[in-house]
């Protein structure tokens, strides 16, 4: 364990922290975007509370143009956009926007299954109980949905330790930037194992964590 | 949160006229120029086999379904002439039971109940004192606070049940409210809803496709087929006297002249110049407890024999029926048929006699 050097063990921590930062802040930002963007895409759907196929299409479209551009492509492509929010293309801080914009697809897409998975019956029931399509999002559509959406949270925050570790290659900093910078270039195998076996209990945490509350949640 | 106060004298509770509903352009019609009226107070049934428009045509009473014709008048009201927030509000005004519950999944038995209060607007305290009084109306008490999947199907019909009358309303629609339960659970609820019906004043719509529920809790009845009411009545009247042979094979279901088939095989040939004839013959009311059958065969000189018989009751009205194997001369066993119609008695030869 002789590479394990104070300076690495601190190394090691920032990156981590970068990392948690980049995977927190881009999920947190795809949340907030993606569960609207995925309830105007279950009400406007065919079927839906309030179907408007003029702007589902166009929204189902850009969502799915998102999604399907490869995460490599799309954070280069948008360089000029990172700019203009971070204020430069490089680092953590910048690494979050493309980050956050290819999460919020991936997920505005998973929440929408989650949301379509509700027993149509039970938002037909509190149609017929008088309750208004605000009330039946906010009191049926999410409620019943929770555990899903929280699945869905869980697979998203998932791809993005994987995705952070790629944005991080090209001077986003984190765990994924120190294991190619150090491993790979610099011939220190030692701490390439060592970033892969956090990755992978990070991974295996966040996992577990989301597995439990979603059975907690579930009372099925 | 109340819906105006609806007196009998106003008129019919429902009254549904001319609808119209066809879901695919140039396919069949899903109710085709169906009219109703239901009074106050009564527990009326729609019966018809699958895919006869049953739900539609419940559906449209609340407008979860709007009809592309005809008028919804519920307690007096013109539902298709509210915006969206009267309607909401006339929804309160109408609990529903579903096949299936409906009920939410992640909320508590109280929770599920209090849905339409909260809905509605009603507090927290006084959600709670609500739902306080509807739980041992459906005999809950014990279950406030365990999750629908913690329940038996009838106890999860119950909470359905209770959540329909949160708001106080003045009618109740069933769509299939029994059909996923087992026969003796299905008995416990119909019962629930009758004792309901009594102790609260309500009006009951109920669509199913078992002959046996109408039997059990009905006043009146409709059949349904392809979108049209093709009989309705007094639930008594449409049982012993089905004009339509749709409605004669429902009938069949419940009045069961079922004789085995072994029993009509070991009957003996009629002696030459003599016919044995099998028929089914319905008492009602008063006759039944005339000798009609030792009658019969004294007088007109018959041989009868009892093949199967048993007495029943619909809606609270007494009935017999029995399948009898008459053996005589024809023009003997017309007169006798004939003596007994003129009595009251209903008496049919062309049944499926096999079941
Ligand atoms: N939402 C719908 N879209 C298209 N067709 C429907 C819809 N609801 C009912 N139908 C059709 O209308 C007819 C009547 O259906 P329904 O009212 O559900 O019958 P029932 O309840 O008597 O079984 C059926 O042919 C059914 O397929
Ligand atoms: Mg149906």
């Amino acid at each position: 364990m002789g590479w394990l050097t104070p300076t690495m063990q601190d190394l090691l921590l920032d990156a981590f922290w970068e990392t948690l930062v980049m995977v927190g802040a881009s999920a947190a930002i795809a949340v907030a975007v993606g569960l609207p963007l995925a309830l105007l895409l279950q009400v406007t759907g065919r079927g839906g509370l309030r179907p408007l196929p003029w702007l589902n299409r166009p929204l189902g479209l850009l969502v799915n143009a998102a999604r399907s551009t490869p995460f490599i492509i799309l954070m280069v492509a948008i360089v000029p956009f990172t700019r203009l929010v971070a204020g430069t293309s490089i680092g953590t801080g910048a690494a979050i926007v493309p980050l956050a914009l290819a999460a919020t697809a991936f997920l505005a897409r998973l929440f929408e299954n989650a949301l379509r998975e509700v027993d149509a019956g039970v938002v037909e029931a509190a149609r017929a109980m008088g309750a208004s399509r605000w009330q039946i999002v906010t009191k049926v559509l999410v409620p019943e949905a929770l555990p899903g959406l929280i699945a869905a949270v869980t697979v998203a925050l998932v791809s993005l330790v994987g995705f952070s570790a790629m944005a991080g290659a090209i001077g986003g900093g984190g765990l994924g930037d120190l294991g190619i910078r150090f491993g790979y270039q610099r011939f220190m195998p030692e701490v390439m194992a060592t970033v892969v076996l956090i990755l992978i209990v990070f991974v295996q945490g966040l996992q577990s964590l989301g597995d439990w509350l979603v059975r907690r949640l579930s009372h099925r | 949160m109340h819906p105006p106060s609806h007196h009998p004298a106003d008129g019919p509770a429902i009254r549904l006229a001319g609808l119209r509903k066809r879901f695919a352009a140039g396919g069949a019609p899903a109710l085709d120029d169906v009219s109703l009226e239901l009074r106050t107070g009564e527990v009326f049934g729609i019966v018809g086999r699958s895919g006869a428009g049953k739900s539609t045509l419940i559906r449209t009473v609340n407008l979860l379904e709007r009809p592309d014709a005809g008028s919804v008048t519920v307690m007096g009201r013109d539902l298709l002439a509210l915006d969206e927030a009267g309607l909401r509000a006339a929804r309160r005004g109408i609990g529903m039971v579903f096949q299936h519950f409906n009920l939410h999944h992640r909320r508590t038995v109280a929770e599920n109940i209090g849905f339409p209060l909260e809905v509605a607007g009603m507090p927290a305290a006084a959600r709670r004192a609500r739902v306080a009084e509807l739980l041992p109306l459906v005999g809950l008490e014990a279950k406030r606070d365990a999750f629908p999947a913690q329940l038996s199907g009838g106890q999860k019909q119950r909470v359905g049940i209770a959540r329909a009358l949160a708001s106080a309303p003045s009618l109740l629609l069933c769509d299939e409210a029994t059909s996923a339960l087992d026969p003796e659970t299905t008995a416990e609820i119909l019962a629930l809803i009758r004792s309901l019906r009594d102790r609260l004043d309500l009006t009951v719509l109920l669509i199913t496709h078992e002959m046996g529920v109408v039997k059990a809790i009905c006043d009146r009845v409709a059949v349904m087929e392809a979108g049209r009411i093709i009989e309705q009545g007094r639930v008594f009247e449409v049982f012993t006297r089905p004009a339509q042979p749709t409605t004669r094979r429902f009938v069949a279901e419940v009045i069961g002249h079922g004789v085995p088939p072994g029993t009509l095989a070991r009957l003996p040939p009629a002696p030459p110049g003599q016919q044995r004839r099998l028929a089914q013959v319905l008492f009602l009311g008063p006759h039944s407890t005339r000798p009609v059958i030792s009658e019969a065969s004294r007088d007109f000189g018959l041989d009868i024999n009892i093949v199967s018989g048993r007495v029943d009751e619909i809606a609270g009205e007494p009935f017999g029926v029995m399948a009898l194997a008459v053996c005589g001369a024809a023009a003997a066993i017309d007169a006798a048929f004939g003596w007994m119609r003129g009595l009251g008695l209903v008496i049919e030869e062309d049944v499926a006699w096999a079941g």
